[in-house]
C-alpha cells in the first residue's frame, strides 16, 4: 500500500524573478527586441545628457550677463525678467495685488470641500470674480487703476483661461440643453451655433472678435482689447463645452429623465437636480480635456496683440541689454505649460480611474 | 384599456408643455432676430459713417504685394486679390496634407512603439507623447521658427546632403524634377498601374471569396507601381531630369526651396498632431478584445494574418474616426502660421489682404467659410466612412 509523504513546497524558480529575469523579460527577450533596445538607449543617450548638460550643470544661474562663461543655459536672463513673465508691465509696486488674488483663490479653492452650507457657496461662487476683479484691476476701495494694457505674463494666460472656463461653462450647458431639446427651433439655432464655432480655427473666431465687434455696436460702446479676446474665447470655449456636456447628457439612461417627469418636477427642475449633476460628474474627465486646450489656446491672443507669457519672450528679448536670450525665455515657458498640462491631464486621469467601476 | 388624451385643464394656455414649448420657441426666436437686426443695423452704420466701402468687387483689384510662395503664377503687379485668396488656400492645403502625412506616418509609429512588448521602446514612446501633447502648438510652431531654423547656417556654410540636398537658413532646397517631352508616357505607365493594382484587388478578393487561395497582393502591388513607370521610364529614354541647386554668390540658384517658415510648420504640425494619433491608435488596438487574438492564435494563424485579418479590421472601426478629426484639427491649427509669417489663407487674406482693404466683414466670412467647408467635407467623409464600417448585423 502506497503511503502518501508530505513534500516540501520548493522555492519558486531563481529564473523567473530578480532583475535579470525582468530585463531579460523585458527588454532582451529575441534579437529584433533587443536591437529595439539598444537603438532607444542611444537616443536617451544621444539626448538625455547633453540636455541635463546645457539645463543645470553647464548653466549659469546666478552673476550679471558678462560673466557668463559656461556654454549651457542662461538662467539669469529668467532670473532677471522673471517679474515681467509673471505680470507683465503691471507696475511693480502693486505686484501684491495678484499675488493676494492667487491665494485667494486657492484658497477659495480648497476650502469649498468644506463649506456645508449652500447658500454660503453660491455666495462664495457669485463674490470671488468680483474681489479677484476689484483687486487686479483697482478702481474701487482708494485701490489705484491698473489700465488692461498694462496686464501681461502668466497672470494674463491665467486669467484669459479662468475666464474662459468659469464664463463658458454656463453658456455651454444651456447650449447642450438646448440641442438636446425637443424645441425643433431651439435645437436648430443651437447646433447651428456650435457647428459653425467647432469648424472655424479659434484665431478666425479671435480676428472676429477684434475686428468685427466694434462694429456691431453704437460707437459709445467701448471694448478694450482684452475684453474682446474674452468674449471670442468665451464663445469658441462654449461650443466646446457643450459638446463635452452633450456626451454626459446622452450617457445617461432614459429612464432617469422619466422618472423625474413621473415624480411631476418641471423640466428646470428635473434637469438640476436630477440629470445634470449626473452628466457633469460623468463628464468631468472631458470637461478637464476641455479645460487643458483652452490653456493652450490662451497663447493665441498674442496674434491679435495681447501679452501673454508667450509674447513675453520676443517682448523680454527685444530689451537691447538682454538680446538672444530666445532660447531660455521659450524653454521656460515651455517648462511652465508642460508642468500646469501635464498636471491637469493626471488628475482627469485619477478622476476617470476613480469614476470608472467596471472591472 | 385605450389610451386616452390626457384632459387639459382650462387653467391657462402656459400650462400646456406643448403651447410653453413653441412659445418659449418663438421668444427665442424673436430674441436671436432682434440681435440679428440690431448688430446689422449697427453695422451699417458703423461702416457708413467710417467710409468702408462693401461688396466683393475689392477682389478684382490688383494686390500690389509679394509672396514669399505660391503654388499659381503669381506677380506683384498684375495679380488680383482673388489670386491672392488662391494662393493663401492652395497654402494651407499643401501644409495640411504634407503635415496629415508626416504626422499620420510619426503617429503609426508611435502607436506601435507604444504597444510594444518592449519596455523601453513603450516608455520611450510615452514619453515622447507626453512632452510634445502638452505643450502649445503656437510655441511648438514659433520655437521651432525663432530658435531651430534661425540658427541655421548662412547658404555658404549649408548643410549638404548626398551633394544634392542643402539646408540652410533661407530653407530646404531639393533637386526639382524637370518634365522633359515623353515624360508624359512615366505618368500615364503610373496611372495605369494604379488601376492595374485596384483590378487586381478586386480579382484577389473574389478568388479569395470563392476558392480561399490567397494572393501575395501586397507584394504584387507594390512591384506593379514601382517597376511599371521605371520600366516605361528607361524605354523613353530618362525624360525626367533633375535640376540641382547650385550656390551663386550669396544664395542658390535652381531646385526646389522650401522655405523655413513651411519647415517650421511642418515640424511642429506633424510633431504636435502625431502625439494625438498614437492615442488613437492605441486606442484602438487595445479596444480589440485579448480573446479575440487568443482565438486567432490557437485557430493556428500565423502573427501578421492575425494582425491583418483579425485585429487591424476590427480596430480601424476605432482609429479612424478619431485620426481623422485629427487630420481636420491640423488643417485648423495651420491657421497659427500667420504668427510666423506663412503665406497661408490666414495670413494672406485675414492679415494682409485686410490691412489694405479694410473690408473685415468680407474677408473674415470668406476665410471662415473656407474653414467651414474644410469641416463639413470632413464629417460627410466621417459619416460615410462610419456607416461603410459600422458592424453589419444580421
Amino acid at each position: 500500500m502506497a503511503t502518501y509523504t508530505m513534500k516540501e513546497a520548493k522555492p519558486a524558480p531563481t529564473a523567473n524573478k530578480g532583475i535579470i529575469f525582468w530585463l531579460k523579460e523585458n527588454l532582451f527577450p529575441d534579437v529584433k527586441s533587443s536591437l529595439f533596445t539598444l537603438f532607444g538607449l542611444y537616443v536617451i543617450y544621444s539626448i538625455v545628457p547633453p540636455l541635463l548638460d546645457w539645463m543645470i550643470f553647464n548653466a549659469t544661474w546666478s552673476g550679471t550677463q558678462d560673466e557668463v562663461v559656461n556654454s549651457g543655459a542662461r538662467w539669469i536672463f529668467i532670473i532677471e525678467k522673471f517679474d515681467q513673465f509673471m505680470y507683465g508691465f503691471y507696475p511693480e509696486s502693486l505686484h501684491w495685488r495678484p499675488n493676494l488674488v492667487a491665494i485667494i483663490s486657492i484658497v477659495f479653492v480648497f476650502s469649498f470641500k468644506y463649506i456645508k452650507n449652500l447658500k454660503v457657496k453660491i455666495a462664495g461662487i457669485l463674490l470671488f470674480p468680483v474681489v479677484c476683479f476689484i483687486l487686479i484691476s483697482g478702481g474701487w476701495f482708494g485701490l489705484e487703476v491698473v489700465e488692461t494694457e498694462k496686464w501681461g505674463g502668466l497672470m494674463l494666460t491665467i486669467l484669459v483661461a479662468a475666464v474662459g472656463i468659469i464664463a463658458s461653462f454656463p453658456i455651454g450647458v444651456v447650449l447642450a440643453l438646448g440641442r438636446q431639446s425637443n424645441m425643433p427651433i431651439l435645437r436648430t439655432l443651437c447646433i447651428g451655433f456650435i457647428e459653425f464655432v467647432r469648424g472655424v480655427p479659434l484665431i478666425t473666431i479671435l480676428f472676429m472678435a477684434s475686428v468685427l465687434l466694434p462694429l456691431f455696436f453704437h460707437d459709445g460702446i467701448e471694448f478694450n482689447k482684452l475684453l474682446r479676446a474674452l468674449i471670442g474665447i468665451t464663445l469658441f470655449q462654449a461650443a466646446y463645452i457643450a459638446e463635452v456636456v452633450r456626451g454626459g447628457l446622452q450617457a445617461i439612461p432614459k429612464g432617469q429623465y422619466e422618472a423625474s417627469e413621473a415624480l411631476g418636477l418641471s423640466y428646470w427642475q428635473g434637469m438640476i437636480l436630477i440629470i445634470l449633476p449626473q452628466a457633469l460628474k460623468i463628464s468631468i474627465p472631458n470637461l478637464v480635456g476641455s479645460f487643458i486646450s483652452l490653456f493652450k489656446d490662451t497663447t493665441l491672443v498674442l496674434i491679435i496683440g495681447l501679452f501673454d507669457i508667450l509674447a513675453m519672450v520676443t517682448l523680454t528679448n527685444s530689451d537691447t541689454n538682454w538680446l538672444g536670450y530666445e532660447v531660455e525665455g521659450y524653454v521656460f515657458v515651455t517648462l511652465i505649460y508642460w508642468v500646469c498640462c501635464f498636471s491637469m491631464s493626471q488628475y482627469s486621469k485619477s478622476i476617470e480611474r476613480k469614476f470608472n467601476t467596471e472591472h | 384599456m385605450t389610451n386616452k388624451q390626457l384632459p387639459v385643464d382650462g387653467k391657462g394656455l402656459l400650462n400646456n408643455p406643448q403651447h410653453r414649448a413653441i412659445f418659449f420657441q418663438i421668444l427665442a426666436l424673436a430674441l436671436v432676430v432682434f440681435f440679428a437686426f440690431y448688430f446689422a443695423n449697427n453695422m451699417f452704420d458703423n461702416i457708413e459713417s467710417r467710409g468702408i466701402t462693401t461688396g466683393f468687387s475689392f477682389l478684382n483689384n490688383t494686390a500690389g504685394f509679394g509672396i514669399s510662395q505660391t503654388l499659381i503664377p503669381y506677380d506683384d503687379g498684375t495679380s488680383t486679390f482673388l489670386d491672392v485668396f488662391i494662393v493663401g488656400l492652395l497654402n494651407t492645403l499643401l501644409v495640411s496634407v504634407l503635415g496629415i502625412i508626416f504626422a499620420s506616418i510619426i503617429g503609426l509609429l508611435l502607436g506601435v512603439a507604444r504597444l510594444s512588448s518592449n519596455f523601453l521602446m513603450s516608455k520611450l514612446a510615452l514619453v515622447y507623447i507626453e512632452t510634445f501633447r502638452n505643450i502649445p502648438i503656437l510655441l511648438q510652431i514659433l520655437f521651432w521658427y525663432n530658435v531651430v531654423l534661425a540658427a541655421l547656417p548662412s547658404p555658404r556654410q549649408s548643410f549638404v546632403y548626398l551633394d544634392s540636398v542643402f539646408l540652410n537658413n533661407r530653407g530646404l532646397l531639393l533637386p526639382e524634377p524637370i518634365l522633359q517631352s515623353g515624360s508624359g508616357a512615366v505618368i500615364i505607365s503610373f496611372v495605369l498601374a494604379i488601376v492595374a493594382v485596384i483590378y487586381l484587388v478586386r480579382w484577389s478578393r473574389q478568388r479569395h471569396n470563392d476558392t480561399g487561395q490567397e494572393f501575395p497582393i501586397f507584394k504584387v502591388s507594390i512591384a506593379l507601381l514601382l517597376l511599371a513607370p521605371t520600366l516605361v521610364y528607361f524605354i523613353a529614354g530618362q525624360p525626367i531630369t533633375a535640376e540641382y541647386p547650385v550656390l551663386k554668390g550669396f544664395n542658390f540658384n535652381g531646385g526646389l526651396t522650401i522655405i523655413p517658415e513651411l519647415l517650421a510648420l511642418l515640424f511642429a504640425l506633424s510633431i504636435y498632431t502625431a502625439t494625438y494619433i498614437a492615442e488613437a491608435v492605441r486606442a484602438g488596438i487595445e479596444a480589440v478584445p485579448k480573446g479575440q487574438k487568443e482565438a486567432a492564435k490557437s485557430l493556428g494563424l500565423k502573427d501578421y494574418v492575425i494582425l491583418t485579418k483579425v485585429v487591424l479590421p476590427q480596430a480601424l472601426r476605432v482609429i479612424i474616426p478619431p485620426v481623422i478629426n485629427q487630420f481636420l484639427n491640423l488643417t485648423k491649427n495651420s491657421s497659427l502660421a500667420t504668427a510666423i509669417g506663412y503665406p497661408e489663407l490666414v495670413t494672406l487674406f485675414s492679415g494682409t489682404t485686410l490691412n489694405q482693404v479694410g473690408q473685415a466683414i468680407e474677408i473674415i466670412l470668406m476665410t471662415m467659410a473656407v474653414y467651414l467647408t474644410f469641416s463639413i467635407l470632413i464629417s460627410l467623409l466621417l459619416n460615410w466612412v462610419n456607416a461603410k464600417m459600422a458592424i453589419k448585423g444580421r
